[in-house]
């Protein structure tokens, strides 16, 4: 164990030694891109670019370039590589990170197969991305507003977001925030500052930037926009507008992608070129950008302040992208062993997991108890097995409520139809199952 | 490159157009400034409304309408984006689900096609998805219908494809006091809304009553008016095909026939109260509309009154003149009668009014 660390920490200072830093320096000559400094005499100035001359005649190809390196605090053994490094969290921030993802963890698992049982119609499992979630959470305040794809639970279980609410949405019953109106993990909450979840891919991505437009318009303003998405979904139209719209419009939003190498069955070699979505942010759209080890809930927590940091200070966005490997199937309507090795998952599902990192942290500082960890699943299943036969049982939303919400005042064709449909049911009551819904 | 030329023909069609028009009120107003001053006073009046586009900024919009926005409300409130229609869709879309009314302007409607999922799939039901937490005021406007010499991709209506979606309010003004009176209305909504407007009478001078320039002058929304009353056949029309009804009517009088002309101002919702009583009263019906005439404008107009008791007050099929089902040809002779014409309208009216509808079906077969 102490020579892996030992070799890990070894090739970290490799890397660092190799990171040619000075070469992404100065391929982005910053002064030049910023419009409030004089760039250097001697570049041209046309208006679509101020660079210098040259008379040497080549292409630029993508191998001229370093890789954006991988920011990363903790190894897959749970030591930290450079103490400076550490972000000091108290035992009871870790313990509260720990136990949220483990409960993401275990409730995925539920609802997972609650879905195979036929009880909901779709689910999609948190596996392998529970430190992204919780370590970008953890560095937000509540007033930052967040914009989702769809597999974002661990923000929301971060930010407070219950067992019984997960669950009653999944069930869309008459307790379900969204009154039963949107598919199974399509959450939101206006007390947590999670907008609702949009189903077509990215466009949450310049609804996002939007927001974070309406924000900085604000006076004294100190809340930003934190927009996720994935590798995939980056290959849209639509992030490509969130991208250059947020550089040019200068709004305060963090561009959060989770990179878990799939989108659905297709691998992120089939996915781009560039070097991942990282790659995009400097040079392609002037975006300043940090690239980490996304199943180190360290370093995405202390990345995510720092972009927060910059964010509002400078009404800038940041691209942030955090690597790691989706654990589990794309959705319930996915098999994934049928385009990857099983033995590559379980490497992701074992010593490269997020939680056994940060479970193996703690058992270094001493704040891990076996028999608590087995306690907290135990209990945290019982609660959930517990809510689902709850929420199967609450009674479903009023029916009549179908009409509401399409306008802020119902307009006077749906008041009929309502009323249609209220006398029809009048008339025929015992052919309906009025009891399981709201009156 | 499409667009420049687009704004010329525009602006060489408007000065064609405006010369037909009556100079006799006593006060008049271009549609361009019933837009216009809509946008200023409701800027002025609220903090939260802001217009976003290509070239609404500097430029003052391509065609316009945004003129002098930009200097006397700056850089924060008049924003010129990049060449992304999905990308402004969105940021719009997003900037009203966090509070602000943000007036989204389409160069042109048919631009919109890069950005409908913006305004179906977010605009529309957002709303609805999250249980009412969430909605979206937003105004998307533009110029929509044919143009002049623009040819089939810069030529169409789309207030069918909007009016389709539920969620969305779909408003067609026709006149000046429409365009004022219905954008600050829309710019005040609570929901989303679609405002197609028409370049070619942008340039045209309407009259308008007194209480037209009042500050708070509006339209209601959902509420057709009737512009000209008759007895013997209704013609029911929106954006410049109200123009066409107005002068068939015109015409018909001449041959001592009395047409009611119905100018819809909204499509979504369709205030089919005002058609039902007009048909009610005249026991026939023309829809005159540019667009195409499937599933269209007209078509829906003829389904809600099979629906409904007045269908039994018809005492002839009604006839629906539309766009010619091709999109829209370059050649002006083409061009011409691809589009409901006056003509049109009267041998319609004629026909309807001689019970010859049911017997030119059966030749036709």
């Amino acid at each position: 164990m102490s020579f892996l660390r030992k070799s890990v920490h070894l090739l970290g200072a490799v890397a660092r030694r190799q990171q040619p830093l000075k070469v992404i320096r100065g391929a982005i000559p910053t002064a030049a891109r910023d419009f409030s400094s004089e760039p250097p005499s001697d570049y041209a100035n046309f208006p679509g670019a101020k660079a210098p001359f040259v008379s040497e005649l080549k292409l630029i190809h993508p191998e001229d370039y370093a890789p954006i390196p991988i920011y990363r605090v903790m190894d897959s053994d749970g030591y930290i590589a450079d103490e400076s490094q550490d972000p000091q969290l108290s035992r009871e921030v870790v313990e509260k990170m720990f136990r949220d993802m483990v409960l993401l963890n275990t409730m995925d698992k539920i609802l997972y197969e609650s879905q195979r049982q036929g009880r909901i119609s779709f689910y999609m499992t948190n596996f392998g991305e529970e430190a992204s979630h919780i370590g970008s959470a953890a560095a937000l305040e509540m007033r930052d507003l967040i914009y989702g794809q769809y597999r974002e639970a661990g923000v929301l279980v971060w930010r407070g977001f219950r067992i019984d609410q997960f669950i009653d949405q999944c069930y869309g019953n008459v307790d379900d925030l969204g009154r039963g109106k949107q598919m199974p993990v399509h959450y939101g909450s206006r007390e947590l500052n999670f907008v609702t979840i949009s189903s077509p891919l990215s466009t949450q991505m310049p609804q996002a930037v939007g927001a974070a437009y309406a924000m900085k318009l604000r006076p004294d303003n100190d809340a930003c926009v934190v927009c996720y998405f994935g590798e995939g979904a980056a290959s849209e139209g639509d992030a490509h507008a969130a991208f250059n719209f947020a550089a040019t419009l200068g709004c305060p939003v963090i561009l959060f992608c989770r990179n878990n190498g799939f989108a659905i069955s297709t691998p992120s070699y089939e996915q781009y070129r560039g070097d991942g979505i990282a790659g995009r942010g400097p040079m392609g759209y002037g975006i300043a950008t940090i690239r980490v080890d996304g199943t180190d809930v360290f370093a995405v927590y202390n990345a995510m302040k720092m972009a927060r940091e910059y964010t509002l200070r400078e009404n800038k966005p940041v691209v942030f992208e955090a690597l790691a490997y989706r654990v589990g199937h794309h959705s319930t309507s996915d098999d994934s062993t049928a385009y990857r090795p099983a033995e590559e998952i379980e490497v992701w599902n074992s010593v490269e997991h997020p939680i056994s990192k940060l479970k193996r942290y703690m058992v270094h500082k001493g704040w891990f108890d076996e028999t608590e960890e087995t306690e907290f699943i135990k209990d945290v299943r019982k609660k959930v097995l517990k809510q689902i036969s709850v929420s199967e049982k609450k009674l479903k939303p009023n029916w009549r409520e179908m009409f509401e919400d399409v306008y802020a005042e119902m307009p006077d064709h749906l008041i009929k139809q309502q009323e249609e449909l209220e006398q029809h049911i009048q008339a025929h009551r015992e052919h309906y199952p009025l009891k399981n819904f709201k009156q | 490159m499409l667009r420049s030329r687009l704004i010329q023909a525009a602006s060489s069609a408007q000065r064609a157009f405006s010369t037909s028009q009556k100079a006799l009120a006593a006060k008049q107003m271009t549609v361009r400034d019933a837009l216009n001053s809509a946008l200023d006073e409701e800027l002025a009046r609220d903090d939260r409304v802001f217009i976003l586009g290509e070239e609404v900024a500097q430029y003052d919009g391509a065609y316009k309408v945004s003129r002098g926005l930009w200097k006397k409300y700056g850089d924060k409130r008049v924003i010129d984006t990049p060449i992304t229609e999905m990308g402004f869709a969105g940021i719009a879309v997003g900037a009203a689900m966090a509070g602000l009314r943000p007036v989204c302007e389409f160069m042109t409607w048919n631009f919109s096609m890069q950005a409908i999922d913006h305004i179906i799939n977010s605009a529309a039901k957002t709303f609805y998805m999250s249980a009412g937490a969430v909605n979206v005021p937003i105004v998307f406007r533009g110029p929509n219908g044919a143009a002049s010499g623009v040819a089939a991709q810069h030529s169409q209506c789309f207030a069918a494809w909007y009016a389709h979606c539920p969620g969305l309010k779909v408003i067609s003004p026709y006149d000046s006091e429409d365009a004022r009176g219905l954008l600050k209305a829309a710019i005040r909504d609570p929901d989303p809304v679609v405002f197609l407007e028409n370049e070619l009478v942008y340039g045209t001078a309407f009259p308008v009553a007194d209480n037209v320039a009042d500050k708070d002058f509006v339209v209601p929304i959902g509420k057709a008016k009737i512009m000209r009353p008759g007895k013997d056949i209704t013609l029911v029309a929106h954006s410049k095909a109200v123009e066409t009804s107005l002068l068939a009517a015109a015409e018909l009088a001449k041959k001592g026939i009395e047409a009611e002309v119905i100018n819809l101002r909204s499509i979504r919702p369709l205030d089919t109260a005002t058609i039902f009583a007009s048909v009610r009263k005249t026991h026939h019906l023309v829809t005159v509309e540019n667009g195409w005439p499937q599933h269209g404008v007209g078509a829906e107009i003829c389904a809600r009154i099979m629906e409904d008791q007045t269908f039994f007050e018809l005492d002839a099929p009604v006839w629906r003149c539309a766009g010619v089902d091709v999109p829209m040809p370059y050649a002006k002779t083409l061009e011409l009668h691809a589009l409901p014409r006056v003509q049109d309208v009267v041998e319609a009216t004629l026909k309807v009014l001689g019970g010859k509808v049911g017997k030119a079906v059966a030749a036709a077969k």
